[in-house]
């Protein structure tokens, strides 16, 4: 009995890392059409920021919740004012200087901090079910992930930002016109989404191994999930992450964390040749 | 430049190749020509990518994946059989067929260029991780021990055509992978002539249009994305034969993004551009590999987001393009519509 119940926190845990991991680029992806190519170093950066503040003495707490988020916010503003705002309605040139940008980062974290795992101690204990333990942080990821999902569908539904965010999205040439400037919710939606992306691998430094080269783990689930899941940004990324979370651990759990990951992969193959809008472009259209 | 002088030039240029590849063992010593030897190799990736990207209008990230696959089922043939012969067939039709597989599900499944870029990179990450976790005498295919992230040290390298007994010395694997290397180059050309390849072309300007037109996209871009495949496995035996061990780093993305840079910097949409790309960038490479200061990874992105920013056309085009300002046209058109009538009105003359 205690095996199901932990089984069914690891899919708690994958679905809600995946969630945080996905929700930044969903943002980029779903409302600018760019494809962020150096997600995964927004992810190592965030986790760098929170290892690196958090061994200077900051508070663990602190160091994930405010440090990572305020400092790849900022670094996503300096992309965007620098690199990013020349190549909007050039997809394949925004994939393209986004990948250089990903290997320029790793590049200049390689040669700040060298090649080497770091790491901070996880917070929060753990409990025992039956013979088997499980951390309270497993919860605490996925609580966070509710608040992640609450703040953002708050702050685009029923705030003016989020409106005039939806707005320029849509047409904005015609947002323009009424007096909103789009450059600058462009640059501000970028941002958010790189604060975002910095949160999630503050959330997730104390539970992974933090190289340079991490992001490349990530990248791939990310953009799967993200595809998957389709335009809406909060119910698309949300289905697609408890699709892949579960079929990820569950495949895990059977056979090894590998073979999980081929299995995700090709269940998402065959989604998306059945599904090509994803998930949300079928079920919930429309929606945020 | 006209139809004729542009065949002229174009077969003096081949019959040069020709020459420059024969002599060139006897001119480099032979660290040198391992050097070349290896970006021979290389730039026959980069060939695979420059036809489908540049003509196809495919872009793959994960050309490597095919590279890979390439590599890893020449050198489980090669040791199984201890012939390359029949390896190096396998290393065209595995990935080939790996890319019909894939090909029909992208293409399809009418999946945009976006998706495309993203499956075909997971796609390279999966097989990364997989062969990687491939350690152990559990994982062997007929004799040939896989080894995990240690990759298989000590393939067998080219022999003679169906003579296993007499291996090729490095001047005979330099003239091969050079010639193949022509060989290939000069396929891709000819068939970018046929009318195939304009049909390759067409689909790549406008599907729509393409498709009204008889032209099935899926299925052009499919066989398209299989070709690519095939040589880009052919690479990967060539590889294999550089360095006789292959390990999971032949999938790694730090690859996949070189192949993308060696195009950008080259040039898309050209054959030549790339395989220039692809020598400076791996010259680049490996005197980096040679000092401390800088990191290959910072000075590669660095490249590649300067040259989308600034030179998106790349080396070759550009360069091409200034060669043609200088030269003045021979004949000036006397045909044309004379200069002051093609001049604009000033609005309201009339």
């Amino acid at each position: 009995m205690a095996i199901y119940v932990i089984l069914a926190l690891d899919v708690l845990n994958g679905i809600s890392s995946l969630f945080l991991l996905c929700l930044g680029l969903a943002i980029i992806f779903g409302m600018m059409k760019i494809i962020n190519l150096a997600h995964g170093e927004f992810i190592m950066l965030g986790a760098y920021a929170t290892v690196i503040s958090a061994n200077a003495g900051v508070n663990i707490w602190i160091a994930m919740l405010i440090v990572a988020p305020l400092f790849v916010g900022i670094v996503g503003l300096v992309i965007e004012r620098c690199l990013i705002r020349f190549l909007y309605g050039r997809l394949v040139d925004s994939m393209l200087a986004t990948w250089g940008l990903s290997l320029l980062i790793i590049g200049i974290i390689t040669t700040i901090y060298g090649n080497t795992q770091q790491g901070v101690p996880t917070p929060l204990g753990g409990f025992s079910i039956g013979s088997y333990q499980s951390s309270y942080y497993t919860l605490f990821l996925a609580f966070m992930a509710a608040v992640m999902m609450a703040i953002i569908y708050g702050v685009m539904r029923y705030t003016r930002f989020g409106l005039v965010a939806r707005a320029t999205m849509q047409n904005p040439a015609m947002a323009a016109t009424l007096g909103v400037n789009p450059a600058r919710v462009y640059m501000s939606t970028f941002a958010l989404g790189a604060a975002v992306t910095g949160l999630a691998g503050g959330l997730l430094a104390p539970v992974s191994g933090i190289t340079p080269v991490m992001g490349g783990a990530y990248v791939a689930k990310a953009f799967m999930t993200v595809v998957g899941g389709g335009a809406a940004i909060l119910s698309g990324t949300l289905s697609a992450a408890s699709l892949f979370g579960s079929v990820n651990q569950v495949g895990a759990y059977f056979t090894t964390p590998v073979y999980g990951e081929v299995i995700v992969f090709t269940t998402a193959i065959v989604l998306i040749r059945l599904l090509p809008q994803g998930i949300s472009g079928r079920f919930f259209k429309g929606n945020l | 430049m006209d139809k004729r002088l542009r065949l002229a030039l174009q077969a003096a240029g081949t019959v040069v190749a020709i020459g420059v590849i024969a002599i060139v063992p006897s001119v480099i010593e032979l660290f040198g020509l391992m050097q070349l030897t290896l970006f021979a190799a290389m730039s026959v990736l980069a060939l695979s990518l420059a036809f489908i990207w540049g003509y196809g209008g495919i872009l793959s990230f994960g050309q490597t994946a095919f590279f890979g696959l390439g590599g890893y089922a020449y050198a489980i043939a090669a040791v199984n059989f201890q012939d390359s012969t029949p390896a190096i067939l396998l290393a065209i039709v595995v990935p080939a067929l790996f890319a019909a597989i894939l090909g029909y599900f992208i293409f399809f499944g009418r999946i945009s260029d976006v998706y495309l870029g993203v499956i075909t990179l997971t796609v390279t990450l999966i097989l990364f991780n997989s062969v990687n976790s491939t350690s152990g005498d559990a994982y062997k295919i007929g004799k040939a021990l896989l080894g995990g992230f240690n990759g298989m040290p000590a393939v067998p390298t080219f022999n003679m055509p169906f003579d296993p007994s007499t291996v090729l010395s490095p001047e005979q694997s330099w003239w091969t992978t050079a010639y193949v290397l022509l060989g290939v180059f000069l396929l891709l050309r000819l068939l970018l002539a046929l009318p195939a390849g304009r049909i390759i072309v067409a689909v790549r300007e406008n599907e729509v249009r393409a498709s009204l037109l008889g032209y099935d996209p899926r299925l052009v871009k499919c066989l398209t994305f299989i070709l690519g495949g095939a040589i880009a496995g052919l690479a990967g035996a060539l590889y294999v034969n550089w360095g006789a061990f292959v390990s999971p780093t032949i999938f790694s993305l730090s690859l996949s993004a070189e192949i993308i840079i060696w195009i950008t910097v080259g040039g898309l949409g050209t054959l030549l551009g790339p395989i220039i790309g692809c020598v400076v960038i791996e010259y680049i490479v490996a005197y980096i590999g040679s000092q401390q200061l800088l990191n290959s990874n910072l000075v590669l992105g660095g490249v590649l987001v300067v040259f989308v920013l600034l030179l998106p056309k790349g080396i070759f085009p550009t360069a091409r393009d200034l060669v043609m300002r200088l030269i003045p046209d021979k004949k000036p058109k006397t045909n044309g519509p004379v200069p002051s009538a093609a001049a604009p009105h000033p609005a309201g003359a009339e």
